[in-house]
């Protein structure tokens, strides 16, 4: 399998491979599911473009792309695109189930373990240690997505603000989400749009 | 406190008023559920709070499922006195992963179609582009509201030290993941975080 995987770099946009039943696609989303610690997109990739080769890489950034801006989990909006795409409602359907099936079961079995321990020190222990880094983890990746804003159409700085107004409403203040969402996003989705019109008005003169 | 059928259908009724706002990924709503499940209702504990969302971050598959770890807390407390919450925790686990994500999978479902079409168009640009400062903001108060509970620091120094070291790693390293919490767990092994 692995020598075919410079042929996502072909340039073909249609690949013309795909599922041939239900069962492959249940499976190949469990296997990348299985594979995911943290980040999925990686693992959706090397599966879905190299080892599979169900889409091209264009097509799949195409997709993800799309995944990104709906809300929702990426991954399983990326699913529900994939299954849909091939095999209609029903697909949708199997690939979200591929997604979840193995690892909640993992999961579960794992916090069944944890909830008979719960009550040794070491163990309490462990999950505090575990939770400080978790959020660790979800704060190194929201600045590492922060540095993605460089080229911002709303400059750097301005976006930044938009990230503290944010960071200060729900932590300090305890906005509701939906409250703070509804008064932040609209905004600076506005902004961003005149400023992609403008740009593009400037550099066409 | 005891847990009776009408917190389930508020909870329910929460995770799907919730689904269609998680722009970015379900951890955006991590503030908004703590504030449901432990400040204001008091369903869950802190600790259940902290432990469930560190257990789905060590087991591989999708980040939502820290949520269903949410659902699973909230079951456990929620199972009468007497009987295990094993069956309850499955089910508070099953019931938020479902009612998150229904109301998501069918926005997706229908409007796929038109979003591949139009994604090179101005205001969908926009909208991918503008709603991430924000989500880059609500993703630091997710973690900021998983350390920051208790803001004693001469007790909870260590617990901040540890964060702000996995953030240094996660920014500056190519270590895995599973290394960093199990690092982690380590160090609560050792007795220097408070729990």
């Amino acid at each position: 399998m692995l020598n075919k995987a410079s042929t996502d770099s072909t340039p073909s946009n249609l690949s013309d491979h795909s599922p041939k039943s239900l069962r492959a696609l249940f499976w190949a989303l469990s296997q990348l599911a299985l594979q995911g610690f943290g980040g999925v997109f990686p693992v959706a990739r090397r599966v879905i473009v190299e080892q599979r080769q169900w889409l091209t890489n264009r097509e799949f950034l195409e997709e993800w792309a799309a995944a990104q801006i709906l809300p929702g989990p990426n991954i399983v909006n990326l699913s529900v695109m994939l299954g849909n795409r091939w095999f209609g409602g029903l697909g949708a359907l199997v690939a979200v189930a591929g997604i979840f099936f193995f690892p909640s079961i993992l999961l579960i079995l794992i916090a069944i373990c944890f909830e008979q321990l719960r009550g040794f020190p070491l163990v309490a222990g462990a999950l505090s240690g575990m939770g400080a880094v978790s959020a660790g983890l979800i704060a190194g990746s929201s600045i590492k997505l922060a540095t993605g804003m460089k080229d911002h159409p709303i400059s750097f700085t301005g976006a930044l603000c938009f990230s503290l107004l944010a960071f200060i409403g729900l932590a300090v203040f305890h906005y509701k989400i939906i409250v703070l969402l509804l008064a932040l996003a609209p905004v600076c989705v506005f902004l961003t749009y005149r400023n992609i019109s403008k740009n593009k008005k400037d550099s066409a003169t | 406190m005891t847990i009776g059928i009408s917190d389930w259908f508020d909870l329910i009724l929460q995770c799907v008023s919730l689904s269609l706002f998680a722009v970015g990924g379900a951890i955006v709503l991590l503030p908004e559920m703590h504030r449901f499940l432990v400040t204001d209702h008091s369903y869950i504990s802190e600790s259940q709070f902290t432990s469930g969302i560190a257990l789905a971050q060590a087991a591989p598959g999708p980040n939502a499922m820290m949520m269903g770890m949410l659902g699973w807390g909230f079951g456990m407390n929620a199972a009468p006195l007497g009987q295990s919450g094993i069956a309850y925790a499955i089910l508070g686990f099953i019931l938020v992963m479902l009612c998150l994500l229904i109301p998501s999978c069918l926005l997706t479902y229908s409007v796929t179609r038109w979003l591949l079409k139009n994604r090179e168009r101005a205001i969908v640009i926009a909208f991918k582009q503008g709603v991430a400062p924000v989500v880059v903001g609500t993703m630091l108060a997710s973690s900021w509201i998983i350390v920051a509970h208790d803001m004693t620091i001469s007790v909870y120094w260590p617990t901040w030290l540890l964060a702000l070291v996995a953030v240094l790693f996660v920014l500056f390293t190519r270590l895995h993941l599973l290394i960093l919490l199990a690092i982690g767990a380590a160090v609560g092994m050792s007795g220097m975080i408070a729990a």
